[in-house]
This record gives structure tokens, sequence and C-alpha cells, in this order.
């Protein structure tokens, strides 16, 4: 399947990613390479398979639901690009 | 002292134990080779202040304990290390400093090394040739003009130059594995689950697995041995017995049965590498293994199975790179111009097209026909391997389609790039170990690796055949130091 401007425009909207023209071109080729390249699974009839939903055979550990860090808030907003006393800032989204 | 920087790791633990050389000289040796070695662009930050005063203090130490003891060790700049700038090789975190260390650094440290660095790879681990980072391409000590493989290629390249006695890295697809066979040394990817991901910049959560990269075999089973461990933090960890690998290592393999698989025989496969394949079956049956011919039919659909899964994943997990909470924010005039100008800015081409891989094949309309189709074809994989482990303790493979291959060769088409990781994938995607080991050269003087994939959590056995095979192929480093 190729994957056309319009398809690169509309996944890249999805995927929060902005474009210019040149670029989503360029994303058409390069995608639509991988995607036919991908479509080699179509050969395989599959109908019967179990997907596969994890590699290890073990069931996931149970533990205590207790809180065991917290406080931290000062930890979690130093790496923020933009802060004010103890929020995150963002360009306004409520008028 | 001479050349102490070229001793394996084994040899520095026990000399710094037997206090035959100090940490610190073993420190300042590493790193005048790091300063004079900027050509091969591995680092991306050094520790090297730090690191010294880490050896100094552990000098002063009244008994010198662990695996690791004064051991410096720079990583993949993947790992998270509290307080040091930890950037994936990307623009997007290249400002973003951890509050917290991911276990596998933190288990070094607890066996007595310390960091000496942080370590270029590709963008996020995507890539196969170390071309993607936005610091730049790593060079392979081997020429310059050739690329160190990927993703993990600033830990292969600083290893094979002497710029740090052992190191870790991650391996995806194949980024530990490839990038050793191209640089002449070990690498190792452990069974999903032996290692824990915790503090790892996530690529594709249910491939990603945290491997050693070493001078030699010995070195490796020590190395992993300081690394693996069940890990309460990741769920993904599995509670089971570490074996002690250095111990047990042993090269007699004396009566196991290794599988030849025939689909690894593939088309346009250099004669060269056929030929280094058949010398590495050689080496096992004269060290007295039995040899079988065995089949791995679904061979052929892993790498496009791979590259439904690995993008669906890493598209999942790369939506947290927002600019709001860390990393590269750019302007925008709203909020979702702001996510959109920080992502379009911030994440390299090939990230960029496997993001939209990934948010293309989970689309609405779409999932049954790739992801789920994906996720049955891996398990078709799966039992292909669980088929011929019944009959096989190993299998036997080349690491790799070709040698290192010339910077910007395969940068302009993916998908050829991709078809590096033809014999490395398949693992990942059944979460086996395995480990490249080094055994010749092409008839170009490059470094030619073997891979030996071992059954769920055995370790030991793939290590045991590698030590083997190492023995047999007698390997010499041939590096001609041009870079200094």
């Amino acid at each position: 399947m190729s994957i056309d401007k319009d398809t690169v425009k509309h996944i890249s909207k999805l995927a929060r990613i902005s474009l210019d023209e040149k670029k989503i071109s360029s994303l058409s080729k390069d995608l639509s390479s991988i995607m036919k390249f991908i479509e080699k699974l179509n050969e395989l009839n599959t109908d019967k398979v179990t997907p596969l939903t994890s590699i290890i055979n073990t069931s996931l550990k149970s533990r205590e639901d207790d809180v065991k860090d917290g406080k931290i808030r000062d930890q979690i907003l130093k790496n923020s690009p933009e802060k004010n006393e103890e929020f995150f800032v963002v360009p306004k989204v409520v008028e | 002292m001479a050349n102490i920087s070229e001793f394996s790791l084994t040899k520095l633990a026990s000399g710094i134990k037997k206090k035959d050389f100090t940490s610190e000289e073993v420190t300042k040796s590493f790193i005048n080779n790091s300063k004079k070695s900027k050509k091969l662009n591995t680092y991306i930050t050094e520790c090297f202040d730090d690191a010294i005063k880490s050896a100094k203090d552990f000098d002063k130490k009244k008994d010198y304990k662990g695996l690791l003891p004064g051991i410096p060790i720079a990583v993949k700049d993947l790992f998270c290390t509290k307080n040091i700038k930890t950037t994936a090789a990307s623009k997007i975190l290249h400002n973003f400093i951890p509050t917290y260390e991911s276990t596998i650094t933190n288990n070094l440290w607890s066996e007595g090394a310390f960091l000496l660095g942080k370590l270029n790879c590709d963008e996020f681990a995507m890539g196969s040739s170390n071309e993607t980072s936005f610091y730049g391409n790593v060079i392979n000590p081997f020429g310059n003009k050739l690329v160190p493989g990927g993703s993990s290629g600033g830990s292969a390249s600083a290893l094979a130059a002497d710029l740090t006695p052992a190191t870790i890295g991650t391996d995806t697809g194949g980024s530990i594995r490839q990038p050793a066979s191209f640089t002449g040394t070990v690498g190792l990817k452990p069974t999903y689950g032996r290692c824990s991901r915790w503090g790892i910049v996530a690529f594709a959560s249910s491939l990603d697995q945290a491997g050693p990269m070493t001078k030699n075999v010995a070195d490796c089973a020590l190395l992993l041995q300081a690394m693996s461990g069940y890990d309460p933090k990741d769920s993904t960890s599995v509670d089971i017995k570490v074996e002690n690998y250095s111990s047990k290592l042993t090269d007699k393999v004396k009566g196991l049965r290794i599988g030849i698989p025939k689909e690894y025989r593939v088309d346009n496969m250099p004669s060269e590498i056929d030929k280094h394949w058949k010398k590495g079956v050689d080496y096992l049956k004269d060290a007295g293994a039995i040899i079988k011919n065995i089949s791995l039919p679904h061979t052929k659909y892993a790498l496009p199975a791979y590259y439904i899964v690995a993008p669906a994943e890493a598209s999942s997990n790369l939506a947290r790179y927002d600019g709001v909470k860390y990393g590269h924010r750019s302007k925008g005039n709203n909020l979702f111009e702001m996510y959109e100008n920080t992502r379009s800015d911030g994440f390299g081409n090939e990230v960029k097209r496997r993001i939209l891989i990934g948010t293309y094949v989970l689309s609405s309309g779409y999932y049954d026909a790739y992801y789920l189709k994906a996720q049955k074809v891996r398990q078709l994989i799966k039992n292909d391997f669980d088929k011929v482990f019944n009959d096989v303790d190993a299998i036997l493979t080349p690491s790799t389609p070709s040698a290192a291959f010339k910077i910007g060769e395969k940068k302009d088409d993916p998908v050829s790039m991709y078809l590096n990781d033809i014999f490395t994938v398949p693992v990942n995607l059944a979460g086996l170990p395995a480990i490249s080991v080094p055994a010749g050269y092409d008839k170009n003087n490059l470094p030619l690796g073997l891979q030996l994939i071992g059954k769920p959590f055995d370790e030991q056995t793939i290590l045991n055949l590698s030590l083997a095979i190492e023995k047999s192929a007698n390997f010499k480093r041939k590096i001609n130091v041009w870079w200094k």
C-alpha cells in the first residue's frame, strides 16, 4: 500500500508532528517503501494463529498497593521547560 | 604504566584487587586515551573529573569488594544517570538531567564501578549505523569512513579503541550484536526479562533489553553477572536465579547440539560470510559439538513483522515527548502548535519515520491488518524456535550479512538499512538470548562476528560456546591507530 501525501498529513496530525510540503513528499516516498516491505506478511495465512501477547512465560507479580515515593514535586518540575511555582506552564488552552 | 587501557576488564579487576595498579591509574589511562580520540566522536558527555574523584575515593578504601572494583565505565546515553545529562542522542532530550539512576547502571556502581561518560548512539536507539544521532556520526576505529554499526555504535567504537574497559548497550533488533560484529568486540543480548529496563529510555518495550559489550568472552560473563537480576520496578523483569556466569564459564562444549538454520543462508549473501559461518561450524565440531541442520521456516517474515511491532511501540512510547514536562520545547501560538513544533524540531528523520509508521499501523481501521497480523507472525517465529530447541542446545548463525559499511552508503534507503538486522531481529521477537563473538576478518581486514542463539535464560551455554570459538579462532585485534 502506498502512503500518499494526504495520508502523511493525516498521520502526522495524529502524531502531533508538523511537516512542510517538501518533508511530506519525501516521507510519502519513504513510508511507501517501508509499507511495501511490510506487506510481505500478507503471503502468510494467519487465520488460525493466536497473536502473541507475552514473550515470557511468567505471570505478573502482585504487590501491596502502597505509596512508596511521593513528595518529589521539585524533582519532577526540575526539568520543565517552563514552570510557575508548582505548575507546568503551557500556552493558553481555555479563553 | 604502559598499555593499561588495552587490558581486559577481568585483568583490570584482578589487578586493582591485587594492588598491581590503582583505580586512579586505570581511570587516567582511559581518560587520556579518550581525550586523544575525539575524531571517533564516541562521547556525548564526558564525566572525567568526577571519575578521577571516584577513583581516588576508591583507592582509599580498606578492602575492595564487588565484581568491578574501581573500574571506570562509559555507558550508552540511553541509560538514565542521576544528575548527569541523558539525551538518547536526540535534540528533544538535549537538556534532560534525570533525578534518578537506572537499575542497570546502579547495579554496576554497587559492584564497585563508576561512570566515565555517556556514549553516542543512534537517536532513541533507532538505526543500524549511528548516523541518526543528533550529536553526529560515530566513526569505526577500523576505518575513518566506516560506520561502527548501531544503535550502540558509540559504545562499540569506544570499546574497540580502548576508551572504556567495557560498556553496556541496549538491543531492540540487533543494536548490541551488530556493532559488536562491526568492531571486533563481544556483545550479548540477554533473555527478555533478565535485565531490568527501569530507567532506560524506552524504544520498543516488548523488545528492548540491555546487555554487556566487552573485549572478550570472559569479560562478557563478568559484566552480565553484574547487570542481571530481578527488579521489582520493572514488571517484565523475571525473578529467577542469576548464574555465576564467570565461575561456570568453560570451553568444554563436547556433546552440545548446535543447530544450523538453512533459512539464514539468504539471497545475495557474500560468499565470504558463508565461508566465515562454515569456519564457525568447524570450530565447534572440532570442540566436540554435534552439528544439526535445522529449519526456522518463518525467518523471512521476521523483519517485516519487526517493522510493524517496533514502530508501533515506539510511536506510543515517544508520545511523552511533548515539550511540557522535560526536554526541548519550541514556540507555538496554541498548545497543539507548541506540541507539533516541538516534535517536528526535536525528532530527527528516522525517528519521525518510525513514529509515523507506528501511528499508521495502529490507526483506526488498520490495527487488525498490521499490528495484530504482526503479533500472529511473531507467535509463529517463537514457535519455530521453541520447536528446534527440543533438538538443539544453541543455534549458530553469522551476526550480520556483511562487514562494516561506509558512512552514507545506506542512509537514503531505509529498507536497505533495515536489512542489516536480518540475522539479529528474530531473536528479539522471540525474546531469546544471543551473543556476537568476533571470529575472523574479511578480505578488507574488517572484523566479522558469529552469533550464537540460546534457550530462554540459558546465557551460560552461549557464553561457553563463544569461549570455544574465541579460543579456536584465536581472534587478534588488528587496529591501526589512525585517529590520534
